[in-house]
């Protein structure tokens, strides 16, 4: 048959054309589109749900269903007969063939399409945008340095511009393009040059450094750290739009403190009971090694489920105010997965007071992923109302 | 397209009109398998433009790569008929295509219920269509894609809700009732009229307006671009394209299974008698049709769905066999499914086919059921009644505009999926303009509101 294949003559104008676009195609790109417009829409509450997330990637995936065109159907029955064909006797009973690959996609007989699922990628700087704007979320004051600096990048071609900005690759493709026309002339003309134009950037201010304590005692379940994880990434990513230079560091503490990589930091489950002492005094410890406050701007997230040792009061207290004192902001998320105490707890307590006596702090409950939207706002919100600290 | 094939296509042309097949002239033409697989999505080789169509597009792509749809041809009825076959076909298949091409073609040709429909909607439904996708393109120029995507939305899901027994270009319903009937004057009317002084009526009264519709319409296409209270004239317009694409599809939707049976019948009957086909194109040619015509279930010991090739095939050369065939012309020209499927499945060959009916629960059992012939019938048809979907009419419009749907639950058994209908309804809305209501029933049997918005 490859022979035949070979001998076929020259397609006709007709089948050259259709191989110039296709409309299922396009169709498949409206889709595409009204699927993301929805996507988009709900955003915030498809990925708060934590597996969304993948550390380090800038990007996030985000499993959709199909759209569906709707027609009028018959309601589903509790029974439905249809008709088959093999080697089956009448009383013979068997099971649904499980959903595979391709079953029930094929004949009169395949009443669903099979479940398709798309995973669209989303750029996560693109999401923080959408997201920043849908909650009119204020941008940060950074404490230290210039808020805001400009910067010249390059940003589109135009046909007039300095010699020096000339695109030659872009104004070969020009050339390229005119010279197709008949009867065009064959060397560069003016029209042909492209320049690369420059535009204002806003840039990021100055170094940040955030810190992320989390308490992994063994009041801590796996779905607690895994909202409090969640909560921390949108954090990162609402810092990142304000700071150039971010700098992350993880504290994990139960009755003692250490400092993790990022990777092992959320799996990372200890015993025992929580002295939130301890993780504070390990961030001061860092804080005095390796930071002047004078010179970078300092974030302290906590998440805990709150249960304090009653004993540690005094010395948490001590310790978060002289922290909070040099941080622009520190923030508690409490995960309580289950009973929602809302912030009456001995680290709720603590977070209060301190936000009472007028320092940038602030508190919000966990309870379930929908929550991290709404703390996410609430700090961003309630930092940027924060009175500039002395 | 091949030399080889070239040579051919006129040898079968003659064998199959000596073999009594009467067909309108078919232009073929080869196109890229892409182009191939976008047919078999729209229907149509150049159609309106829609999302929907895009997410079929999506399926078709996933089914041929793994390997599951493989198209060879795609015939368009009409004088002449249009025939699109696979490029990438070699010349076994091509002359296979062929005559299974000139098989549906005597069809369409011949057969009551494509003459109807292209009757109506002329033979050049493939013109017609491209048409349609012109002015739609225009439309969207002057008022934008969404606008038109609306109109789309709600025509596209209206699609199946026509009345072929209408005829494609209706008349309006008369404004008024008409003059009450003569009435035969005799004792009993007159000791009528004197016991209710209003029962005889005046002449001057007898001018009423007709209420509307005056009865159920069926035809919602139909209905909604004549009497929506607010719709532009160009959405008017996509919904009649829409209508009229749907009076081309009813036939090959609702006479599948005899119209490819009775293709393949002949493309096998040909096959055989083509003595002029070199003996290695006609075992490759052989080797192509049985995978075509292979029931479902060859390979799995027992398929939930019956191959419409296979069994249509395997019904034409029992009816050829037994009655011969001018009985099978005459077969082919007077039924549709519906009638073909009740009067020619027999219990023999029901048996012989191994075909039987089964319940499936919702938690996934199936049970094969008892022998019942009618009932098989019904089982391999049920899928087919009324284009495929719940008959729903428009019954009444209110003064304000408000338009009242009636689902017929009746007729089927049980209520409308109400997630889908609700969104249906919003579809429908955003055209009509005015408020929807839909009647169906619940679970228990007992009416149900819908409403939008």
């Amino acid at each position: 048959m490859d022979e035949d294949r070979g001998k076929r003559g020259e397609p006709s104008d007709a089948a050259k054309w259709y191989e110039l676009f296709s409309r299922g195609a396009r169709d498949w790109l409206r889709h595409d589109e009204k699927v993301r417009e929805a996507v988009r829409a709900n955003l915030p509450e498809i990925i708060a749900g934590g597996d969304v997330i993948n550390g380090g990637a800038r990007t996030v995936r985000v499993p959709v269903r199909m759209l569906e065109h709707y027609h009028f159907r018959l309601r589903r029955p509790e029974e439905q007969q249809g008709a088959g064909q093999g080697k089956a006797k009448p009383g013979d009973v068997f099971s649904a063939p499980g959903r595979e690959q391709g079953q029930g996609d094929k004949g009169p007989g395949g009443r669903d399409e099979g479940e398709v699922q798309l995973l669209l990628e989303f750029k996560i700087d693109d999401i923080v945008d959408w997201l920043w704007e849908a909650m009119k979320l204020p941008n940060l004051k950074a404490r230290v340095g210039p808020s805001e600096e400009t910067e010249w990048i390059r940003e589109g071609w135009d046909r007039h511009g300095a010699r020096s900005r000339l695109d030659r690759r872009r104004s070969f493709k020009e050339l390229v393009k005119r010279r197709g026309a008949p009867g065009a002339t064959q060397t560069f003309i003016d029209e042909d040059l492209r320049f690369r134009q420059l535009a204002r950037r806003r840039q990021p201010a100055l170094h940040a450094v955030v810190f992320f304590m989390l308490d992994v005692s063994g009041s801590m379940s796996d779905r607690d750290r895994k909202l409090a994880k969640t909560f921390f990434f949108w954090v990162v990513q609402g810092l990142r739009r304000e700071y150039r230079s971010l700098e992350t560091l993880f504290v994990a503490h139960t009755t003692e403190a250490w400092e993790f990589n990022e990777p092992d930091f959320f799996q990372v489950s200890g015993t025992g009971g929580t002295v939130a002492s301890t993780g504070l005094a390990k961030v001061r410890e860092i804080i005095d090694a390796r930071y002047n406050p004078g010179r970078c701007n300092i974030y302290l997230f906590y998440a805990s489920d709150g249960d304090n040792s009653v004993s540690d009061a005094a010395e948490s207290r001590t310790a978060l105010t002289a922290i909070a004192a040099d941080a622009c902001f520190t923030g508690y998320a409490e995960v309580s997965s289950g009973l929602s105490r809302q912030l009456a707890t001995e680290t709720g307590k603590l977070f209060a007071e301190l936000q009472a006596a007028g320092c940038a702090a602030g508190s919000y409950a966990l309870n379930d992923f929908e929550d991290v939207w709404g703390a996410v706002r609430h700090f961003f919100t309630a930092e940027s109302q924060a009175p500039e600290s002395p | 397209m091949s030399e080889g094939w070239q040579s051919y296509v006129r040898r079968i042309e003659e064998l199959a009109t000596r073999s009594g097949l009467e067909f309108h002239r078919v232009d073929f033409e080869a196109v890229p398998d892409s182009f191939m697989m976008e047919i078999a999505v729209y229907g149509l080789p150049v159609r309106m433009p829609h999302w929907s169509f895009g997410v079929r597009y999506i399926y078709q792509l996933i089914q041929r790569h793994m390997g599951h749809s493989r198209l060879f041809e795609v015939v368009f009825p009409g004088n002449p008929g249009h025939a699109y076959l696979a490029e990438s076909n070699g010349l076994a298949e091509n002359i296979l295509v062929t005559a299974h091409v000139l098989g549906h073609a005597d069809f369409a040709r011949n057969n009551l219920l494509f003459r109807r429909c292209q009757e109506q909607v002329s033979e050049h439904i493939v013109e017609h269509a491209a048409n349609h996708a012109r002015q739609i393109q225009q439309v969207i120029e002057t008022h934008g894609a969404q606008r038109v995507e609306v109109a789309l939305d709600a025509a596209l899901a209206l699609e199946q809700h026509v009345d072929i027994d209408q005829p494609l270009r209706r008349e309006r319903y008369p404004e008024y009732l008409g003059d009450a009937k003569v009435l035969v004057d005799d004792q009993f009317r007159k000791r009528f009229a004197a016991l209710e002084p209003l029962a005889g009526g005046s002449a001057a009264e007898a001018k009423k307006r007709a209420p509307l519709p005056p009865h159920p319409e069926r035809d919602l296409l139909w209905f909604v671009a004549n009497y929506a209270p607010e719709m532009e004239s160009w959405e008017r317009d996509i919904f009649l394209a829409v209508r009229e694409e749907s009076f081309y599809f009813y036939p090959v939707f609702a006479s599948q299974i005899m119209n490819e049976g009775w293709a393949s019948y002949w493309h096998a009957r040909l096959l055989r008698e083509a003595d002029f086909i070199p003996q290695q194109a006609y075992l490759d040619a052989i080797k192509c049709h049985s995978d075509v015509v292979r029931p479902i279930a060859a390979e799995a010991q027992v398929a939930l769905s019956i191959n419409p090739y296979h069994l249509g095939f395997a019904m034409w050369e029992k009816i050829v066999e037994k009655n011969g065939l001018p009985a099978a012309r005459a077969i082919m020209q007077q039924d549709d499914d519906f009638s073909f499927v009740r009067n020619h499945l027999t219990r023999e060959l029901a048996d012989e086919l191994g075909l039987f009916r089964y319940s499936a629960r919702n938690d996934g059992q199936i049970k094969v059921l008892e022998h019942d012939l009618t009932a098989l019938h019904e089982a391999v048809l049920a899928p087919k009644y009324n284009f495929g979907a719940p008959i729903v009419s428009a019954s009444h419009v209110r003064n304000d505009g408000t338009l009242e749907l009636t689902h017929d639950s009746t007729v089927d058994g049980r209520g409308l999926d109400l997630e889908r209908s609700r969104k249906v309804l919003d579809y429908l809305q955003r055209v009509w303009r005015r408020p929807i209501v839909l009647t169906t029933v619940n679970q228990a049997g007992s009416a149900l509101e819908l409403t939008a918005p």
